[in-house]
């Protein structure tokens, strides 16, 4: 891998079904570049938490994902309400979603401390009324 | 034990056969909470859920999950289906409840835990 694989989507918020759709082709990219199953598992568990976070939370957003040498870089961005308080958002079982997301298995408010524990490196800005910009790091 | 004997110990359906019903499954997870499976979830395994969504299938995906039963008599919807077939996942169906299946399961050998600490 010389050169730098970048790869860009749109996440619809209207369809609850599509949710991880763009994490599936970009798992599938990730191995069929041959990278180690670690680092393409912690990579799929905490993107796909964050896509369905931007679909959940704030009605769809875009995730962009590019690997070089040394990392994978997945930045999920969406221009929703923004969180408050990240601090409290952060803690295991905190979750403002709701029971319809319950039915799908998620809201539980384990998905931003999944991200944590998944992701090497994990960063989020978010703005009230202007949305999150989730950045996922791990490392080859 | 074999994909295809747990098949059998739940008397299931084989609504979608994935890549091989011969692969040796060696631990189990029960959730229907699918940010639980993510955060614990070891390699290997067998899921068991009582939940009904697309998203069971891109779960186990996400996971190399390869096979997923749905417990007490729940069906799958086409949406299900169709991802499980793509994703060469093996999807079953069984009139058992939770605590039975998983119980007939650890009784016949599979009693590794499939979450991590
Ligand atoms: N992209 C986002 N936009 C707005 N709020 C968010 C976003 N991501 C997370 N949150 C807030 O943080 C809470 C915790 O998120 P998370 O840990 O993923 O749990 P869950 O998604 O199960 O609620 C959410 O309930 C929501 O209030
Ligand atoms: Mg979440």
């Amino acid at each position: 891998m010389s050169k730098s694989i970048q790869l860009h989507f749109e996440l619809p918020g209207n369809d609850l079904a599509l949710a991880g759709e763009a994490s599936s082709k970009v798992k599938k990219t990730l191995n069929q570049l041959g990278l180690k199953p670690a680092v393409v598992k912690k990579t799929a568990v905490a993107m796909y938490e964050a896509e369905i976070n931007a679909i959940i939370h704030a009605g769809g957003g875009t995730l962009a994902a590019t690997i070089d040498q040394e990392k994978v870089v997945v930045v999920v961005r969406d221009q929703g309400p923004g969180i408050a308080d990240l601090e409290l958002a952060m803690q295991e079982g905190y979750s403002t979603a709701p029971e319809k997301i319950r039915e799908m298995g998620f809201g539980a408010g384990m998905g931003l401390p999944n991200m944590k524990r998944h992701a090497d490196l994990l960063e989020i800005e978010s703005a009230v009324g202007q949305g999150t910009v989730v950045t996922i790091i791990v490392y080859l | 034990m074999k994909i295809r004997e747990i098949a059998q110990v739940l008397e299931a359906k084989i609504e979608v056969e994935g890549d091989s019903l011969d692969l040796e499954i060696e631990a189990a997870c029960g959730a229907d909470l699918m940010s639980d499976v993510m955060a614990y979830a070891k390699d290997n395994v067998l899921l068991l859920t009582g939940l009904v969504s697309p998203q069971v299938i891109r779960t186990a995906e996400m996971l190399d999950i390869k096979a997923v039963v749905l417990v007490r008599g729940k069906k799958p919807d086409a949406t299900m289906l169709k991802m499980a077939a793509e994703k060469g996942i093996t999807l079953l169906t069984t009139k058992e409840s939770m605590f039975t299946s998983c119980g007939k399961l650890y009784n016949l050998g599979l009693t590794k835990r499939g979450i991590r600490d």
